[in-house]
């Protein structure tokens, strides 16, 4: 398997806090993938992003892209990485500049990487892009960024990204500040760029719902280490660690048979100060054995696609392989008929 | 979580909002933000008002406590607290009854929070503003009674805003909304910015609180789940109108609205993949609503009549109304017409 992007033990660290714990995942470049990196505030799933697109380096550790080290890579690898991972960021409001017009952010691309020879060319490049992410060129071109909404901008930024046919799109909590109701359509957009122009997308969210639903592979982050793995299907079907069980039990559905229920549970407020040396997630979790206090838990595989860092399941065999995607599951053909 | 018991069904309702209207005034005419909504919450009852961006929902929120601002004014209408209507009240009653009876949990708390004055402070001033005779260790005491209700360990209170967490602050900001033991405590999109896990700690402490003080809750939002989670009733909002309204099983289960049913269905769960269905459209601009019923454009059911005629909102059962011209000829939402295609956005 050729490898697209390579993160091999990246560690990152600010002063004394570490925001990201030695993970390790490779991303296939013949296989395009849909990969989830899900986690709270302060888990490290945007530092994780950042490192992916080259905005900072891991402290220790590599990123590799096309087997090239990005803190290394000649000015020529570094435009065409540049070009092939492409970001789309949360906030749809701030990345506009509300002076321009839309068409701004999607001509200076085409520009800057002369991707038409005409400017008829680039207008019918542009007039593609828009078409694939549901927009409709005529009534999108032309406007300034406060004529859209934030769903509509937000689509406009992916339209951006898929201009310069990327090989990976990191697409960092895509959704979070657009309106439920319009979610789901920016998501599917998503998943057929994966489909059909063979993208492969890091989709970092908190969201769990919505990566089962348009993700293979999920790797959920507490605190900078990685908690558990595998296949949506495994990790947010079928949750084995505590802290993928508390945010599987967390979502709202709006399924009046699956309700929170009334017990309150324990806030990370009211864990502040306890050390723990070993699990991260001991203090907060309802099974927390001495043993989690103390040392780390190594990666267990109770299942196949799957691991899960918890001493629950210490009966079961280690993950040999550092790689976390060795578990991933295969990417699927769509499993209904679109 | 949405058992009615805490509701007393005997009690006069303790908020009556009957025909309000709010319109901001643009230079192309005015936009009716919040057209005509009428709605009455009984003690204990969990209310939830549910749109997306543009619906009137926040607006909604700022008109129930009368904290609407130019270019936005009320409009008509009249909201009935206890039977005194907030809209009609002088500045000085208004003062009083704002916190002591009817208090605001804004949206993003972040930015709703002094950030050069120490928690606790930002607590006694609410209370000392309401309550002038309390001494300062009876105004200290409260604090940590405050604090220690809504889960915070007391020593936060001597904390700066910008040292707490998001969850934290939004904790902080339900310590002072119910400082005063409130009987209506309206919560605009209380958990808009937090994680799951933390907005799920959020809102079952002001499910905890709300039952400890007997309030009514108006819980404004735009995700159903969470709604469905928390309310026990759900009104739906639309282009500045209430179009649906009903007990949360009915709204969840058996939604009559098209509009509601979409809202519904947009959600995707986990127990199988299926497509993700977004709702097609957006909203119309509030200073150019479509003729007839404002969300006929984007309705895969509109008729004729849905293009020329604005439906209003009827009874059709005990608690339960409906402004849609499917009704009251259908008893429920019959099967979705052949596919629209001028739907897509």
């Amino acid at each position: 398997m050729s490898a697209l992007i390579e993160l091999k033990g990246i560690t990152k660290t600010y002063g004394s806090f570490v925001a990201l714990d030695d993970v390790t995942l490779t991303l296939s470049d013949s296989q395009p993938s849909m990969t989830a990196i899900a986690g709270e505030s302060g888990s490290g799933k945007t530092t994780l992003a950042r490192m992916m697109l080259g905005f900072i380096e891991p402290s220790r550790g590599d990123v590799l892209y096309r087997g090239k080290s990005v803190a290394t890579m000649t000015d020529a690898e570094r435009r065409q990485f540049r070009r092939e991972v492409q970001p789309v960021f949360q906030d749809p409001f701030e990345v506009f500049n509300p002076f321009y017009r839309i068409d701004h952010v999607l001509t200076t691309p085409v520009k800057r990487y002369k991707l038409a020879d005409s400017e008829a060319k680039g207008r019918a490049l542009i007039e593609d892009a828009l078409s694939r992410v549901g927009l409709r060129p005529k009534d999108t071109l032309g406007r300034f960024p406060h004529e859209l909404s934030g769903g509509q901008r937000q689509r406009v930024m992916v339209a951006r990204a898929v201009l310069l046919r990327p090989r990976l799109i990191v697409a960092d909590e895509p959704v979070s500040m657009v309106d439920a109701s319009l979610r789901a359509t920016i998501l599917d957009e998503l998943r057929t760029l994966n489909r059909e122009l063979g993208i492969s997308i890091v989709y970092i969210t908190h969201d769990l719902t919505t990566a089962f639903q348009i993700c293979d592979n999920i790797m959920i982050l507490y605190r900078g280490s990685v908690a558990e793995a595998g296949s949506v299907e495994r990790v947010i079907g079928a949750p084995k660690h505590p802290y993928s069980q508390l945010l599987v039990s967390s979502i709202p559905l709006p399924d009046l048979s699956k309700t929170w229920g009334g017990e309150e549970i324990r806030s990370v407020e009211a864990t502040d100060g306890r050390v723990t040396n070993g699990c991260k997630f001991a203090p907060r979790c309802p099974h927390a054995m001495p043993e989690c206090w103390t040392t780390v838990p190594p990666r267990f595989a109770p299942d196949s696609n799957r691991l899960a860092a918890c001493f629950l399941y210490k009966d079961q065999p280690v993950s040999a392989d550092p790689d976390i995607a060795s578990v991933f599951r295969a990417p699927e053909p769509l499993p209904y008929a679109s | 979580m949405t058992g009615t018991s805490r509701i007393d069904a005997n009690a006069a309702p303790i908020l009556v909002v009957e025909d309000l209207n709010v319109h901001y005034d643009t230079p192309s005419g005015p936009a009716k933000a919040v057209s005509d909504v009428s709605f009455s919450l009984r003690p204990g009852e969990r209310l939830g008002l549910i749109g997306e961006s543009g619906s009137g929902k926040t607006t909604m929120a700022t008109a129930l406590m009368r904290l609407t601002r130019a270019p936005g004014r009320i409009a008509g209408g009249s909201v009935r607290l206890d039977g005194r209507d907030i809209l009609k009240m002088s500045d000085r009653e208004l003062r009083e009854t704002r916190l002591r009876d009817i208090a605001l949990i804004p949206q993003g708390a972040m930015s709703s929070l002094n950030p050069v004055t120490r928690l606790e402070e930002q607590i006694i001033d609410a209370i000392a503003a309401h309550v002038p005779r309390m001494t300062r260790q009876e105004l200290e005491a409260k604090v940590t009674l405050q604090l220690t209700r809504v889960g915070l360990d007391p020593a936060v209170g001597r904390r700066y805003p910008h040292e707490l967490s998001g969850g934290m602050k939004q904790r902080a900001a339900m310590a002072i909304a119910t400082s005063l033991s409130p009987k209506v405590i309206v919560a605009d999109e209380p958990t808009s910015a937090l994680d799951v896990v933390v907005q799920r700690q959020v809102m079952q402490t002001l499910g905890r609180l709300q039952d400890g003080l007997g309030a009514a809750v108006v819980l404004i939002g735009h995700d159903m789940g969470l709604i469905a989670q928390f309310a026990d009733t759900v009104g739906v909002m639309y282009a500045g109108k209430l179009v649906e309204i009903g007990p949360v099983a009915q709204m969840i289960e058996r939604p009559r609205h098209p509009y509601t049913r979409l809202l519904v269905d947009s959600l995707p769960g986990i127990d199988e993949k299926k497509p993700l269905v977004g709702i097609p459209g957006l909203p119309p601009p509030l200073v150019n609503l479509p003729a007839g019923c404002s969300f006929n454009p984007r309705c895969p059911y509109a008729f004729d009549r849905c293009r020329a005629e604005t439906p209003l909102l009827q009874q059709i059962g005990p608690l339960e109304r409906i402004a849609c011209h499917l009704y009251p000829e259908h008893q429920s939402l019959p099967p979705r017409p052949a596919a629209n295609p001028e739907t897509r956005p």
